[in-house]
Order: C-alpha cells, then sequence, then structure tokens
C-alpha cells in the first residue's frame, strides 16, 4: 500500500489522475474502518488532511460551499441556521468523536444508502463539485448517487465541495434507529419546504439501492398545500403524502431491519417531518 | 514510513509503519503508550480516544501517516507526574471505574467536554458527549458522577485542588 500526502489540491489532483485506484482517506471513519477489520486493502491512501483551505465552508450567493474536509462537528456548530435538515441529520452521525473526523464529503465518496447527509442533501438540492486535473464539473446530487456504494465520480476525480443552497423554508430529518448515538439508520428521512417556488423537496435514506427523492410525494406537495393561505395541514395530504413517500422506495429485509418495517416508518416519518415543517412555516404551536 | 509527531508535548518518531496502519497502533505498539485501549478497530467504543491537535478522536480511525507533524496527547498525558488529572482524581474517589478497560477514552472525553464546557454541564450534555464511549461494567452512573464532581470542581477549584 502506499500513502500520497499532497500539500496542495492541485498535488491531490494529480495523484489522482496518476493513481486511480488511490483511495481518498480525509476523517477516516469510513476508510479506516474497512482498513481495520480487513474487509478491502486500498492500493494507496490519498490523504486530503495536509491540503490546505479544504475544511472550510463559504457563502456564496443563495448558496452555502462546503469544503470536501469540513466536519460534521463544525456544520452543526456553524451551519445551523442556513442549513438546518443537513444540520439536523449531522447530529445524528456516530458520537462526537466521530464527528469530529468525518465530512459531508466523505459520506458521498461512500455513497452507503444509509448516509445521513444524503436525504437532506436531495431534499434541498444540493449539487456536488467533483475536479480532476481535466477540470471542475458540477454534478446534481440526485444524479450523483448510482448503486449501492457507488457514486457518479470518475476515477480521477476527487469531491472538492458541495454547494447546498441556502434554506428557503423548513427543514426537517427524522431516523429509525436503536439508539440516540452511534446508529447506522434503519430507514431515514427528510423533508425541505421550497415556499418561494411553492414546492417542496425530499429524500429517503437506508431504504432503496441508492438514496432517493419520493418525486410523487413532491408533486402532491407542489399541488395540494395551502401555500398562500397557510391553513392548517390537510391529514389526509399528510397521509397520503406518507403512501407515496413509502412507495418510492424499494426497501430489503437486513441485519438492521425488515422491509415492511422500513415502509411503515417512511410513511409515519414522512407524516410527521411534513407536519413539523408545516407547522413551521404557517407559525402554528407543534400538534 | 516513518511517522513523526508530537506525543504529550515530546518529539516523537516511528519507522517501518505500514501505510494502512492507525495511530492507535503506533502509539500502542511503537511509542510504548498503552493508555489508549485497543477494542472495537471501527470508532463505536471510544476506548482509543485521544487528542490530535486538541480535538478528541477515535485513534483507530486515524490513518498513522495522517498524524505526522500533528499534535497529539494521550491519557497518559493528562496527568502531571504523579498528580492525577482532575477528571482521574474524580473517577476514582466516584468509583467510576470497574474493570477499567473503557476508562482512558472516557477520561479523555470528558476532560475534552469539561474543558470546552461553559459552566458546569447537564446531564443531557454529558450523556451526549460521552455516548460515544462504551461501558460494559459499570452501568454509567458512577461515571456520570465522577464527570459531574470533575466539572463542578473545573468551575470551582475546591481548597487543597490542584486544579
Amino acid at each position: 500500500m502506499d500513502f500520497l500526502r499532497p500539500r496542495t489540491w492541485d498535488e491531490a489532483l494529480a495523484f489522482k489522475a496518476e493513481r486511480p485506484d488511490a483511495t481518498p482517506i480525509q476523517g477516516g471513519t469510513d476508510v479506516m474502518v474497512e482498513i481495520n477489520l480487513d474487509k478491502g486493502r486500498p492500493a494507496a491512501l490519498l490523504d486530503l488532511t495536509a491540503v490546505p483551505g479544504l475544511d472550510d465552508w463559504t457563502r456564496e450567493g443563495g448558496e452555502v460551499r462546503l469544503g470536501a474536509g469540513l466536519t460534521y462537528a463544525r456544520l452543526i456548530a456553524e451551519l445551523g441556521a442556513e442549513l438546518p435538515g443537513l444540520a439536523q441529520a449531522s447530529r445524528t452521525v456516530g458520537s462526537p468523536q466521530i464527528r469530529n473526523r468525518g465530512t459531508v464529503a466523505g459520506n458521498l465518496g461512500a455513497a452507503s444508502p444509509a448516509g445521513d447527509s444524503h436525504p437532506p442533501l436531495l431534499a434541498s438540492g444540493a449539487v456536488v463539485e467533483a475536479a480532476s486535473v481535466r477540470g471542475t464539473r458540477t454534478i446534481p446530487i440526485d444524479a450523483f448517487y448510482t448503486g449501492v456504494k457507488r457514486n457518479a465520480l470518475a476515477p480521477d476525480e476527487l469531491i472538492r465541495a458541495v454547494r447546498v443552497p441556502v434554506a428557503a423554508g423548513p427543514q426537517y430529518f427524522s431516523k429509525i434507529g436503536t439508539r440516540n448515538a452511534m446508529v447506522i439508520a434503519v430507514c431515514s428521512f427528510a423533508v425541505a419546504l421550497h415556499p418561494g417556488e411553492r414546492r417542496a423537496g425530499t429524500g429517503i435514506g437506508s431504504a432503496a439501492p441508492t438514496p432517493r427523492r419520493a418525486a410523487e410525494a413532491e408533486e402532491l406537495l407542489a399541488g395540494g398545500l395551502d401555500w398562500e393561505g397557510r391553513g392548517p395541514l390537510d391529514p389526509g395530504l399528510a397521509r397520503r403524502f406518507g403512501e407515496l413517500v413509502a412507495g418510492a422506495a424499494s426497501p430489503i429485509d437486513d441485519v438492521r431491519g425488515r422491509a415492511d418495517y422500513r415502509l411503515h416508518a417512511l410513511a409515519v416519518m414522512a407524516r410527521r417531518t411534513l407536519g413539523w415543517a408545516w407547522n413551521d412555516y404557517t407559525g402554528r404551536a407543534a400538534a | 514510513m516513518r511517522v513523526s509527531l508530537t506525543v504529550n508535548g515530546r518529539p516523537a518518531a516511528a519507522d517501518d509503519v505500514w501505510e494502512g496502519e492507525s495511530l492507535l497502533y503506533v502509539l500502542r505498539e511503537r511509542l510504548g503508550l498503552p493508555g489508549a485501549k485497543n477494542a472495537c478497530e471501527q470508532g463505536e467504543c471510544g476506548s482509543c480516544t485521544v487528542y490530535l491537535d486538541g480535538t478528541p478522536v477515535c485513534a483507530c480511525l486515524v490513518a498513522a501517516g495522517q498524524a505526522e507533524g500533528r499534535e497529539v496527547v494521550t491519557v497518559e498525558g493528562l496527568a502531571s507526574g504523579d498528580d492525577l488529572d482532575e477528571v482521574q482524581r474524580a473517577f476514582v474517589e466516584a468509583g467510576a471505574v470497574q474493570c477499567g478497560f473503557c476508562t482512558p477514552g472516557l477520561v479523555v472525553q470528558a476532560h475534552a467536554l469539561i474543558a470546552a464546557a461553559d459552566g458546569v454541564p447537564g446531564d443531557a450534555e454529558i450523556r451526549e458527549a460521552l455516548a460515544g464511549n462504551l461501558c460494559r461494567c459499570t452501568g454509567y452512573e458512577k461515571i456520570l458522577d465522577a464527570v459531574r464532581l470533575a466539572a463542578a470542581r473545573a468551575v470551582a477549584p475546591s481548597p487543597g485542588s490542584s486544579a
């Protein structure tokens, strides 16, 4: 195994072009588990922690640009107002020690269907900045996940940043697990209201081969919510929303849960998170 | 490969480090610091918690090469000579130790909590801070007692306390 330690971003891209078989490592919270438990041995590790500037975020117009090395801990501490859905999801990642090291970009690189940041990224309509010696391109988040632990990155590409629109309305994340820490999601769900556009975004986690949106459920909310009048949420609409979210999933039975439980839980989480978000939007106290 | 770093305030170096090796392995097997414990090797148990550049992390999830040039403080670095750190003393006094395997990780994580806390942390904050440290003996109650004790002393040092 080789250990590659670039000191600049250009050097990192050059290494990745030369060694497309190198596994990028930042927080190590996924990569080191694989190595420690001998589940897989990369040909080389490409350590990005010595590249300056990756661990920061910037506000650019209506977006927040999260550097690939930004830890969950900093995202939680600094971006709860701008990116509430992603911050909520980040709070459920692992433990404090894990959140001190783990990153959203690492979650994207691993592309596990259970990754906690995926549902809010989908609900917000984030884009991934992928860079290589050939240049930089942006990948819309719903085109990024291509299969179980597979993503749209080319072999010579690295994630430089993730751009997430600043919340224009209420956002909520919900996750099912056996305790409140150190939990890989049994399933998870995120909703984001975009009142200016009279639509809502959704994201489903750990209930399909990839994280995915629930397109029909989003259409239901765009057409069915009382955006102008801000009236109370119709319970029938909320129930139907839950059904459509569950209908968009295709879960399996595995060690963490059964498929039918996941479908049930998704419908419940969808209904609840929509209720919380709608209460915020209409200025009602939580029911 | 060779890895050079600062450990508990002193320069240290390890040779013939395997590229996939963890910082935990370097500390325990190459630098003779067995305080941080090796248990789950996947970040689940917190027994290997150390400070890396002032931030508590699981040493098993840091690649050795990532620690190059950085500052590590292990549980061995908290006491000054024979004087235990306030958190260590509180663990002794509260009887927060049974088999002791989880203790070094809990002591470092509790140390970080108290150092960063604004005043005495509440129980919810303590539980959240220690959520990534597993103990299979104590049931956690004595550990919570110890953290409360150390946190209270950190805010208002008692007479005769070294803190």
